[in-house]
């Protein structure tokens, strides 16, 4: 019960009877999916994703259409407008629509209204078991690898990678889940981030709140370049030594580099779609 | 079989002792409380489970099976003997199991011993730790209680030990902490926050018992029915108004204003979901619970 004033988009609530979950009798899947929240929420992002914004999706159909999958890609844009943005192209622009269960930073879930509209659409705290249970009820998992650590690049370094963890790498195997690299481009220019202050955000209890070059963190409306690479499978447990981990992790990487790379030539006009090797 | 049940004027354990009446068996009840219309059949002894006279209805009926009810479970009793008759219960009841023969002991339990947190995942399965308490101090004689009884598991192997980790139960007894918080026609949550609720018709929380017993069960076991749903949603389901209340004005309330007089740890109870995994009891029993999520809440409200 998010806000009952928002209306609802009657194509869209269709995509969301579409999507693969099981509601009970009030219209709750069995983690907590309500799909009456879900379609006031998505119509009312259905006009940011089409108008505000402007996203260019490449590869959907390299996103398995059923069953257990682990999306993973870059971070970049202070806030994680990336994340909204994978949610969208797979709720609003995927046949059949799917919708993504992102890992959450555990501070998300501490703060009033953002805990509630979370439950309530399958956004939960990063932790392993919970993601393992859900790879195996056959959903759909949303990684960011490169974590608070990603959002907080600045607008400069936006294109670049730093760090993975490992976590999805050992989900993956442990599941015999594919994985779908991505590559996001525009994050840097729609919050281009000048500064982290990372004091303040301990006080509010968040990892930094970032400054943009404007001040506010208001993303300016932007055209997105999202590419979906192909799927990624490797052999393993899951409890493989860190090293032939990290192994595994820096070919997904690599995907990721290029995919970005190829997106942002994209979005310069240097290549077409048809240049594209996803 | 003959079946002891000790706690049995309470709510569930009224509704086990009947279902066990109904299915042949011999029953025994202790409590301290009076059952007034007990039905035919059964011996009820007025007596503490850990006091001598509990220990000779043990002794005198030796028992083939006892079922450990006898556990204060609500969060307003916050009396010094509330640790006690949860501890020194539990010990109590698991001695005279083993004293005087009783092949198969049952300890209920509840499902918050997993505790509610920002990050615990839902579905919370029989191996993980009890996370709840350094957040919620009340709680740890339950949690405590709960860990107790299983070491029975391998203190006493003769004894068949099963311990149920039990989610709310809601019905027409009105009794119970969900129906408690749901009393009054206006029901203050926390601003912001809808956990998922687990819980189960009181009737099928009774029969999962029997269950359990006519099973053998040994071992850990959560037990939930239908699949949980938010707490708003309850509320309204039930006939109640919601009244979001900001956590901070909430926890400076708590007793006052008509606000519930909640230890301040049960607030994480009101933001976070405490969700279990019952696969390994459906899978072992077969048991299927008979109502859904909406006719327990219907069999609650219109019980009015």
């Amino acid at each position: 019960m998010l806000d009952n004033l928002l209306p609802v988009d009657p194509e869209i609530a269709a995509r969301i009877e579409a999507l693969d979950l099981e509601f009970n009798k009030f219209g709750v899947d069995p983690y907590g999916i309500d799909k009456h929240d879900l379609a006031r929420f998505v119509s009312a992002f259905a006009l940011l994703y089409r108008y505000y914004f402007k996203v260019d999706v490449y590869g959907l159909d390299n996103v398995p259409s059923r069953g257990r999958a682990v999306l993973v890609g870059n971070h970049s844009g202070g806030v994680a407008i990336d994340g909204a943005m994978v949610m969208g192209s797979m709720l609003l622009d995927a046949e059949p629509p799917r919708l993504p269960h992102a890992m959450l930073d555990k501070f998300i879930h501490h703060f009033p209204g953002a805990s509630q509209f979370m439950s309530r659409t399958g956004q939960f705290t990063g932790n392993p078991d919970q993601a393992k249970r859900l790879l195996e009820a056959g959903r759909l998992i949303l990684a960011f690898p490169e974590g608070a650590r990603g959002t907080a690049k600045l607008a400069k370094d936006s294109d670049s990678l730093v760090e993975f963890g490992t976590g999805f790498m050992r989900l993956a195997l442990e599941t015999d889940s594919p994985i779908v690299p991505f590559g996001f481009v525009g994050g840097g220019e729609a919050l281009p981030t000048i500064a982290n202050l990372k004091r303040l955000g301990r006080l509010l209890g968040v990892p930094y709140v970032p400054i943009t070059k404007w001040i506010f963190l208001i993303p300016k409306p932007t055209r997105f370049q999202l590419l979906y690479g192909r799927p990624m499978r490797f052999e393993g447990s899951g409890h493989e030594p860190d090293e032939v981990v990290h192994a595994m992790v820096d070919q997904v990487k690599e995907r990721i580099r290029n995919l970005v790379g190829q997106g942002r030539a994209l979005r310069e006009g240097t290549i077409s779609e048809e240049d594209l090797v996803l | 079989m003959k079946v002891l049940v000790t706690g049995i004027a309470g709510k569930l354990g009224r509704l086990t002792a009947r279902k066990l009446i109904d299915a042949g068996h011999q029953v025994i009840g202790i409590d301290r409380r009076a059952w007034p219309d007990s039905p035919e059949g059964l011996e009820l002894y007025q007596v503490d489970i850990r006091k001598r006279p509990a220990e000779d209805v043990f002794r005198t009926h030796r028992p083939d099976a006892a079922i450990h009810m006898a556990t204060v479970t609500h969060l307003v009793h916050r009396s010094p003997d509330r640790m006690r008759v949860n501890l020194y219960g539990t010990r109590a009841f698991i001695h005279h199991c083993h004293n005087y023969g009783v092949k198969q002991a049952i300890f209920v339990g509840r499902h918050t011993y997993y505790g509610a947190a920002a990050d615990s995942p839902l579905y919370h399965t029989e191996d993980e730790p009890p996370m709840s308490a350094h957040t919620f101090p009340e709680l740890a004689d339950l949690v405590a209680a709960d860990l107790y009884a299983a070491s029975a598991l391998w203190r006493y192997p003769e004894i068949a030990t099963c311990v149920l980790r039990m989610v709310y139960t809601l019905g027409p007894s009105k009794h119970g902490t969900l129906a408690a918080f749901l009393e009054g026609p206006t029901v203050p949550l926390i601003m912001g926050f809808d956990p998922l609720f687990h819980f189960m018709h009181e009737q099928d929380a009774a029969k999962a018992i029997v269950t359990a017993l006519t099973h053998k069960l040994h071992g850990i076991f959560n037990v939930s029915g239908p699949t949980p749903v938010p707490l708003s949603t309850i509320v309204r389901a039930a006939g109640r108004r919601p009244l979001p209340i900001p956590a901070v004005l909430f926890k400076a309330g708590l007793g006052r204003l008509g606000l519930p007089n909640l230890p301040a740890g049960a607030l994480d109870h009101l933001r976070y979901p405490i969700v279990v995994d019952s696969d390994a009891f459906r899978r072992a029993t077969g048991y299927r619970h008979d109502y859904d999520e909406r006719e327990t809440i219907n069999a609650f409200r219109t019980a009015d």
